[in-house]
């Protein structure tokens, strides 16, 4: 058991902070090619626009392979279930895999303060407290995770701030990417937000036991998972019950295994 | 939802990509590839990038987008074509294995600046 005092860290994280430029950009100059072209010159830049934050991802999946911490970042859209569901995962894994939580909201502390019963270090990211970034990016994960005793843990996984869009597109250095989808939202998501679906390794069909209580078309929904993302794993879980736990906590010990 | 974002990381790679020797040139425009299985909506990030241009260098600038379609390659029979809507299945041998060849992009191709000396030095 990890001694609270010791471990239980909220930080707050505020956009403005992680907005100054951090990295000087390297002469570019040299790539630039001019070219002629009715009136106006061309320069050539070929840049991805997200490279400075792709870099930063590398470093931290360096900085995780260098520690043996096998990360998973879990993103669903708000309301899903996803803290449940880490409380639950965290219970059944902490006695076996020391485990620590990375926990990304716009603003409040609320899910850290559930995470972090679960005797797991904890620490909360704001994006901002008044309505800030709808994803988590790298170097906040970097920042965040110097604040954890890295040597001493096996698995960290990162709760994304609740939004199926924006943090697909943000690399932050995991090693896995899991979906929570519920049955409480419409079957289509999956075909909605296909690149969510498609980054994603697995999903996690939750909230089964409303099931009989909705229209929701169970099949439909596993269905789109997988023409979207043929032969994707997709547990049925229920967070609240617990129902369907098996078979998503030893998919996750087996992935932590093959990594630690 | 994170286009300002973006937008602001395109005016500082687009700044940081001004030669020195530009003087007063005005930038024209910005070209930018985006893919579109990218979660980012061009008509948004046009926006945002008409906002962030403000009191920069590239004040005035338009974004030139140049949507690129999804290319997936089956993996099994090697079939390739251009992905339109969300199912990722090859068409051929029905393979869910497959390589996306381009429809990821978020890239700063290249910027036009003014070339106001009127001369075809370059």
């Amino acid at each position: 058991m990890i001694p609270d005092d010791e471990f239980k860290i909220k930080s707050y994280f505020h956009h403005k902070d992680f907005h100054k430029p951090h990295h000087s950009h390297t002469n570019f100059s040299q790539a630039g090619v001019s070219t002629q072209k009715s009136g106006t010159r061309e320069i050539k830049v070929i840049r991805r626009v997200l490279d400075v934050n792709e870099k930063m991802a590398e470093q931290n999946r360096k900085l995780f392979a260098d520690k043996g911490v096998f990360v998973l970042n879990v993103m669903s859209s708000p309301g899903s279930g996803k803290t449940t569901t880490l409380q639950k995962t965290l219970a059944r894994i902490m006695s076996e895999i020391k485990s620590a939580v990375i926990v990304g909201d716009i603003c409040t502390t609320h899910d850290a303060d559930r995470l972090a019963d679960t005797g797991a270090p904890v620490v909360q990211i704001n994006t901002d407290e008044f309505g800030g970034d709808c994803h988590l990016v790298a170097h906040v994960i970097e920042k965040a995770a110097v604040t954890l005793a890295l040597d001493d843990i096996q698995f960290l996984v990162i709760e994304n701030v609740g939004n199926l869009v924006c943090p697909a597109e943000f690399d932050i250095g995991e090693d896995s990417r899991v979906v929570v989808l519920s049955v409480t939202e419409g079957e289509d998501k999956p075909v909605k937000y296909p690149l969510m679906f498609r980054e994603c390794e697995a999903a996690l069909l939750n909230k089964i036991d409303l099931l009989p209580y909705l229209d929701f078309d169970k099949q439909k929904a596993i269905d789109y998972i997988h023409q979207v993302h043929p032969d994707m794993p997709v547990f049925e879980i229920s967070a609240k019950t617990g129902e369907g736990f098996d078979p998503w906590i030893e998919w996750l010990k087996n992935k932590i295994r093959q990594k630690v | 939802m994170h286009e300002m974002g973006i937008a602001l990381q395109i005016v500082e790679i687009a700044v940081a990509s001004l030669p020195a020797d530009l003087g007063d040139a005005r930038v024209a425009a910005v070209n930018l590839k985006i893919g579109k299985l990218a979660a980012v909506v061009p008509e948004s990030l046009r926006f945002c990038f008409d906002a962030a241009i403000k009191d920069t260098r590239l004040a005035g600038a338009k974004l030139v987008i140049e949507e690129v379609p999804i290319v997936a390659r089956c993996k099994d029979c090697q079939a390739q074509w251009a992905i339109h809507e969300p199912v990722f299945i090859c068409q051929t041998c029905e393979s869910g294995s497959l390589e996306i060849l381009s429809g990821r992009e978020l890239d700063i191709e290249s910027i036009e600046v003014v070339d106001e000396e009127n001369n075809d030095s370059g």
